[in-house]
């Protein structure tokens, strides 16, 4: 008799009846996406945030095939969603976003997405996502073949090659090796002792915080770079683990390091740009001190990069967003109570740890678990630092992330084992409260005591590393910088992807021949963005125009009423902005919108001239200076406004029937002034 | 197809996005368009409030925080299908990057009023959809 696996039919018609994880916080995306995925035949789940979605993939690992996620997610990065269920969960994830900026893309890949997507999704799309269910299974059955296939996939890894596939390939061969051992396995690896091979149902793996321990502490006595699966292994020494699920999970580690290097970077640079120097910035041991970066910790510049190997909980969750003062605020007060529930150095731990919640709060999320750790490690040496090693050895029960014990030659993984140990503190503690959460933790090396003391030198010796600035950080910190001087040529020749960007130009330009000496030239090409502006208003204007009676009318009937009375169309901003607008002419209400984009658009292009109530903080000041280059445009906007202004009256009584005339003044006008 | 989607087709403001929500409508999700339409609006109307909310602001600084804003606006949008509000979030993202307040406001009114103007639009189309639905006596998905 075969072995069935335990799943419902639709299984069985692969792909059809897919179980699939959508994360968006955009309503109407989900809701989209969830039709399509519906139309696809797949199983569809839908949460809106990225911690239910955690909570969801938890409670029950093999519930879903496939995650699919947004990046922007206010309560949690679509990034970090990402690797925590990599490494807990060890599922293909989709990212999803409407910005297809090949930063995110790469972003996206590094932390091991399986592919990126971008809005708007369309079914086609969605009608291959199976793929890479198959894909990471695929390499189950190859799995216990070549250790030569491991060490060349591994080092292709290394070197950046097709991350998917690699990565899914190690993450197979793990699952299947997983998959022959047995439940009482005491390692607590997650079974599913139905399998067979051949099945779909692929069991999900869990690093549990005891085999990951012993893992980090064999790399550890290895060297990160001499550590080779099989010597890892050999170290371990745990039963039925075998050389491939070594290698995979040394490969995310690598990962892990990798980017925790980067945001240490950052820390060292922004250690150094606050505290002067490390010493003396490792010396803030007091708490008075470090309360001091309070001040230093205001909303900030805050770039929400991926933390990985962030603790499930949600509460810690959260402390990845930007929000410095929620940073502030939750974990003080959830670690406050667990605080008081051990005994022994709970005030310092707890004290510690609202250092660590304070500090990095105008760095990123990152640099939360960095920094105050460092300042950790600093205090733990001065004050009763082996009690508190003791305490964080421990304390580890369950803690998540990747920490690594010390001792590592290179001296920024040494800083990021020097933030482990005290991240893994945190995490525990927070996670007391959470021992759910634990589960996808991962084990924290012994020799954690040995890494802190060690680690302190190694810390300071590292900090002055300022020469690599994560991209991130670099734009955080210029991102404050307002660049208001590029000149005259880009805005003129940005591309245009609508008349509104023609007119964007003009308006610049305007700005910026103010700024600069007036010359011919700028009014000149000014004059030629308005033929463009012209042109295509012209074109508008009779699409506008053909088909103003009927739209006007029907605006003049019902729309206007019903802004001014009631909330059919419940934008009162709308209605607000558009009265705004147009505030040379009052009779915008009847006008009807065939010919309000007309109206518009002249006055957003010809405001710089300094006429517009609207935006008149700004473009007076600009427009201090220009006079001469403004008084032709603004001459022949108070023209065009007058003309506007009359046929407004008549366009009213006559049943919008002078519409093209308007159009053609208004054209002519600008013809004129070229 | 009926006029005035045909118009707005025309017109460039809604591109073929919005087919592929005609085509996920049918007998078992049989409003799914006018449902989808109406989630639009319902969080374009609070994004664009927080996005002037955000403009008007005497110390504006955030443009990250705007930024976000937009890019829900830019998702949501390209996901319904609505193309020039798209094109004019593209810009209004331009300006945003590039910390130009006085480009971002522009882009804002203007965003406003796509938006408006395509709400309205939509609302008539749904309205007449319907009347041809009770004129008909029976129910039947949106004519394309």
């Amino acid at each position: 008799m075969t072995i069935e696996p335990i799943m419902d039919d639709p299984r069985d018609q692969f792909p059809i009846g897919l179980r699939v994880l959508a994360v968006d916080d955009d309503p109407t995306c989900l809701f989209f996406l969830e039709n399509l995925l519906r139309r696809c035949q797949y199983h569809v789940t839908t949460t809106n945030q990225a911690i239910t979605a955690l909570k969801l993939l938890r409670e029950n690992k093999n519930k879903f095939d496939l995650v699919i996620s947004d990046v922007h997610m206010p309560d949690m990065d679509g990034f970090k969603l990402l690797e925590l269920v990599g490494l807990e969960m060890d599922l293909p994830v989709i990212m999803l976003s409407a910005n297809g900026d090949p930063k995110l893309v790469m972003k996206g890949i590094t932390h091991g997405a399986c592919d990126y997507l971008l809005k708007p999704v369309r079914i086609e799309e969605l009608k291959n996502i199976w793929q890479h269910v198959i894909r990471r299974k695929k390499f189950d059955s190859k799995d216990s073949n070549n250790s030569a296939n491991q060490d060349k996939l591994h080092s292709a890894i290394g070197e950046g090659d097709s991350g998917a596939g690699s990565h899914s390939d190690h993450d197979g061969k793990l699952n299947k090796k997983r998959k022959d051992q047995n439940e009482d396995d005491d390692e607590e690896h997650e079974e599913n002792e139905n399998d067979d091979p051949s099945t779909q149902k692929k069991p999900r793996v869990v690093w549990s915080v005891e085999l990951h321990r012993k893992f980090v502490a064999a790399v550890h006595q290895l060297g990160i770079d001499k550590a080779v699966p099989k010597k890892i292994l050999d170290l371990m020494n745990v039963e039925k683990l075998t050389r491939e699920n070594v290698a995979s999970h040394l490969q995310k580690y690598r990962l892990y390091l990798k980017r925790l290097n980067s945001m240490v970077n950052q820390q060292a640079n922004m250690a150094a740009a606050l505290g002067g120097t490390d010493s003396s910035y490792l010396r803030m041991g007091s708490l008075n001190g470090i309360e001091n970066f309070h001040t230093l910790t205001g909303p900030g510049q805050f770039h929400n990069t991926t933390f990985r190997s962030l603790p499930p909980s949600g509460l810690l969750g959260r402390l990845n967003t930007p929000a410095g003062l929620g940073m502030r605020g939750l974990p003080s007060s959830g670690l406050t109570p667990l605080g008081h529930a051990r005994n022994e150095s709970s005030s310092t731990v707890a004290q510690v740890h609202s250092q660590q919640v304070i500090l990095p709060g105008n760095h990123n999320g990152n640099v939360l678990q960095g920094m105050p750790t460092a300042l950790e490690l600093d205090q733990l040496q001065h004050v009763k630092g082996i009690i508190n090693v003791r305490d964080l050895s421990s304390a580890i029960d369950n803690t998540t992330g990747f920490p690594v014990s010390g001792g590592l030659p290179d001296a920024k993984i040494a800083i990021a084992s020097s933030i482990n140990p005290l991240d893994v503190t945190k995490n525990t503690l927070m996670l007391e409260q959470n021992p759910r959460a634990v589960q996808g933790g991962k084990g924290y090396g012994n020799g954690s005591s040995v890494s802190v003391a060690s680690l302190n030198s190694e810390f300071s010796s590292s900090l002055p590393d300022h020469s690599r600035l994560n991209d991130n950080w670099s734009t955080a910190a210029q991102s404050s910088v307002i660049h208001d001087s590029f000149p005259l040529n880009d805005c003129f020749k940005q591309p245009t992807l609508h008349h509104s960007n023609l007119r964007d130009n003009v308006s610049t330009m305007a700005l910026r021949s103010g700024n600069n000496p007036l010359d011919v030239s700028s009014v000149t090409s000014m004059s030629t963005e308005v033929q463009d502006i012209s042109t295509d208003m012209r074109r508008r204007a009779s699409l506008v125009s053909s088909n103003s009676r009927q739209i006007n009318n029907h605006a003049a009937t019902q729309r206007w009423d019903d802004h001014n009375q009631h909330g059919s169309y419940p934008s009162n901003v709308m209605y607000s902005s558009t009265n705004y607008m147009i505030p040379l002419n009052g009779a915008v209400g009847p006008l009807g919108q065939g010919f309000e984009p007309m109206n518009f658009h002249t006055d957003v292009d010809f405001n710089s001239a300094g006429q517009s109530n609207y935006f008149d903080p700004l473009y007076m000041n600009r427009n201090e200076g220009n006079q001469s280059a403004m008084d032709m445009s603004l001459k022949q906007k108070q023209g065009l406004l007058k003309d506007q202004r009359k046929p407004q009256g008549s366009y009213i009584s006559s049943n919008f029937g002078s519409l093209e005339d308007i159009v053609g003044a208004m054209v002519k006008q600008y013809v004129d002034y070229t | 197809m009926n006029r005035v989607l045909a118009l707005l087709f025309h017109q460039g403001v809604l591109d073929e996005q919005f087919l592929q929500l005609q085509q996920l409508q049918d007998e078992s999700s049989p409003n799914f368009v006018s449902e989808v339409v109406n989630i639009y609006f319902h969080e374009s109307e609070k994004l664009l409030k927080n996005l002037r909310g955000l403009l008007t602001e005497r110390e504006f600084s955030d443009y990250k925080k705007m930024g976000i804003h937009l890019n829900q606006f830019m998702g949501s949008s390209s996901s319904i299908g609505a193309k020039r509000v798209r094109n004019v979030c593209v810009a209004f993202r331009a300006a945003s990057e590039q910390n130009n307040r006085a480009g971002c406001l522009r882009a804002l009114e203007l965003l406003e009023h796509e938006y408006c103007y395509l709400k309205n639009k939509l609302h008539e189309l749904f309205q007449i959809e319907q009347q041809r639905v009770l004129a008909a006596g029976v129910r039947y998905p949106m004519q394309r």
